[in-house]
């Protein structure tokens, strides 16, 4: 109890913290005992009480509740749902012990579009926190309702959010892969490879226009760069033996990758447009899966030298090497976050292959995920969540868990074995 | 790959059988390790006995034989040729070639050492466990350490090339005994 109350205040704290970073926030986190932000989603308008997977507030709603920061209230016990101001009772909301209250509606214009309208409340004060109105087509409530919860999101956590963010990955049916490119809710999916032969390990440019992946169309491993707005494709890297393992620079001029000729892997560096090729890595043991660190200075990467893999670190000019994880026999396919500060990769445990999240500065490890055969994790742009493959019941799927493990949800796989996910940049 | 091998193994069997006498094979010392190599393997091949008779001593008196009693005989095809035999297992995460394994692809390199023209290709594979990237990684060391041992026994490089596939021709195993028959290198002649 002592220990949760200490929490409580320390969350108390941040969020206050927040508050005045950000000259325009004004709420008070107070009362409740969780460290998640309990927000009530009144039903907009249109689709009052009619909750669809594809109704704008239920996304809205979903979205928050996926990040691991929000606690989405029930609101069905509410008699008269609010869509104006002036219909709004906040002591309905507060017996909910709801903090925040998010109202809204759509209205069906005469041209074929929507207006949507959304205001956030600070239910304690009883004031209005934001408000906005946009007018859509009807194909745009999808992308609407995640704009929407990136705007919730930013003025209640105080950074952007993820919800407009795209992710990639593979898909297998019969004998037939496809790269595909969908929402950050694994909703929209588009194929933009497709191919008879393996692919594997797609990774984004940071502009998010581009997507580097590994086809074996050749008989064997060879790298592709691919543009996501015209659909060109250059072959990158097809040296002798394999080639694999791309993972894109933060400064967009470079590609890290791992190549073989005839011996083992090594990680080396390329220029997008294939010259400047240098090697990093010179071992007799396994070197593979380069991962940046966001200021671009060093590789994280997988290696055996030690005799288990395990996860490294070197300067991204090459050099002598640290290594970062330390317990178990297995510990691969780093990915750093954003702010540099936690490491995502999958950690072999007794139970199976579980995706682990460790701080970087106190060496803090968390298991996210309760599952044995987790692949491939990335983060999220703002490193607040993880997304990875796993698989359920023999078939592959993605699954996404918050970096605290508190939440983890199972993607709708749309009938496809997934693999190899790969987080999609924030681009505005 | 079982099933593979086997279905391979009779229909060369059968082709062997319609071609008149081409099959010469030749008894030899027997070798505890090429016995242990083909029947891991090749478990259930009926040839398991007579591979472990011709396997590992000397392949090459097979093809003396052949080259002086009939004309198509190939070593690489004849399922009582411990050079049939093609896949070499591994522990997990491991790439050290068995011992069990050293006679066969001890046999291979003599072969590749005594034909010029042989170009081999040797395909790493891993079981469906842990990263893609790694799998693809360890696959490669395995073909590699498989060359390392063939390099020792005469192998020239540039008659030998190592390929990786990882785990995407993995099973969708369920036990050991499956996972096993994936972390494999499968040595493969050009003109197979």
């Amino acid at each position: 109890m002592n220990l949760q109350k200490i929490i409580y205040k320390t969350v108390i704290l941040f969020f206050i913290a927040i508050s005045f970073a950000q000259a325009d926030m004004t709420i008070e986190i107070v009362g409740g005992a969780a460290s998640q932000i309990p927000i009530a989603i009144a039903p907009f308008q249109a689709d009052n009480h009619k909750i669809s997977p594809n109704t704008i507030s239920a996304l809205v709603e979903a979205d928050l509740k996926r990040c691991g920061l929000f606690k989405t209230l029930d609101t069905r016990g509410i008699a008269n749902i609010p869509h104006t101001p002036a219909e709004i009772k906040f002591s309905d909301w507060s017996a909910l012990q709801a903090q925040v209250l998010t109202i809204g509606d759509v209205q069906d214009l005469s041209n074929n579009r929507l207006r949507v309208t959304f205001r956030v409340f600070d239910v304690v004060r009883q004031s209005q926190l934001m408000a906005m109105e946009f007018e859509i087509g009807h194909s745009q409530q999808r992308v609407t309702a995640h704009k929407i919860a990136d705007l919730i999101y930013e003025k209640l956590i105080g950074e952007p959010g993820d919800f407009s963010t795209k992710i990639a990955y593979v898909g297998k049916s019969y004998n037939k892969y496809v790269l595909q490119v969908a929402d950050a809710d694994g909703f929209n999916a588009q194929t933009i490879v497709s191919s008879k032969e393996p692919l594997i390990s797609p990774t984004w440019s940071p502009d998010g226009n581009m997507i580097a992946y590994v086809s074996f169309e050749k008989k064997k491993p060879v790298i592709y760069v691919q543009s996501l707005l015209t659909g060109e494709r250059t072959l990158l890297a097809n040296f002798k033996g394999n080639n694999s393992a791309p993972a894109w620079s933060p400064d967009g001029k470079k590609i890290a990758i791992v190549l073989t000729y005839n011996a083992n892997s090594q990680i080396h560096t390329i220029n997008v447009d294939g010259s400047g090729l240098k090697k990093l890595s010179s071992n007799y043991s396994i070197e593979t899966e380069p991962a940046w660190s966001p200021d671009g200075n060093q590789i994280y990467f997988t290696s055996n030298r030690g005799g288990s893999p395990q996860v490294y670190v070197m300067s991204a000019e090459g050099g002598d090497a640290k290594r970062v994880t330390f317990d178990g026999n297995y510990n691969v396919s780093p990915h750093i976050s954003a702010d540099g500060k936690l490491l995502t990769y999958i950690k072999q445990v007794p139970e199976g292959f579980r995706v682990a999240v460790t701080d970087l500065q106190s060496n803090v490890t968390t298991i996210l995920s309760n599952t044995s055969q987790d692949e491939s994790p990335s983060f999220s742009p703002n490193g607040r969540m993880v997304l990875y493959a796993t698989a359920i019941r023999g078939r592959g799927t993605l699954a996404a868990a918050s970096v605290d493990g508190k939440i983890k949800q199972v993607f709708n796989d749309g009938g496809l074995d997934v693999r190899e996910p790969s987080w999609g940049p924030r681009v505005n | 790959m079982d099933k593979k091998l086997i279905v391979s193994a009779v229909l060369l069997a059968m082709l062997a059988a319609c071609s008149s006498n081409a099959v010469k094979t030749k008894p030899a010392g027997p070798s505890a390790g090429a016995a242990a190599a083909t029947g891991q393997s090749n478990g259930g091949n009926t040839a398991n006995g007579k591979n472990a008779g011709n396997g590992g001593s000397d392949y090459s008196s097979s093809t003396s034989s052949a080259s002086s009693n009939g004309v198509g005989y190939n070593p690489l095809k004849d399922p009582n040729n411990i050079l049939s035999n093609r896949a070499v297992l591994f522990d997990f995460d491991k790439d050290d070639v068995k011992p069990e394994y050293r006679a066969l692809v001890e046999a291979h390199a003599k072969y590749v050492a005594e034909h010029p023209d042989a170009k081999v290709t040797l395909q790493g594979n891993a079981d469906n466990r842990g990263s893609r990237e790694y799998n693809l990684s360890l696959g490669q060391r395995r073909a590699v350490s498989v060359k390392k041992v063939m390099n020792v026994n005469g192998a020239s490089d540039n008659q030998i090339e190592t390929v990786s596939y990882g785990e995407e021709k993995a099973h969708e195993c369920k036990d050991e005994a499956c996972f096993q028959q994936d972390r494999r290198v499968d040595i493969v002649y050009d003109n197979d």
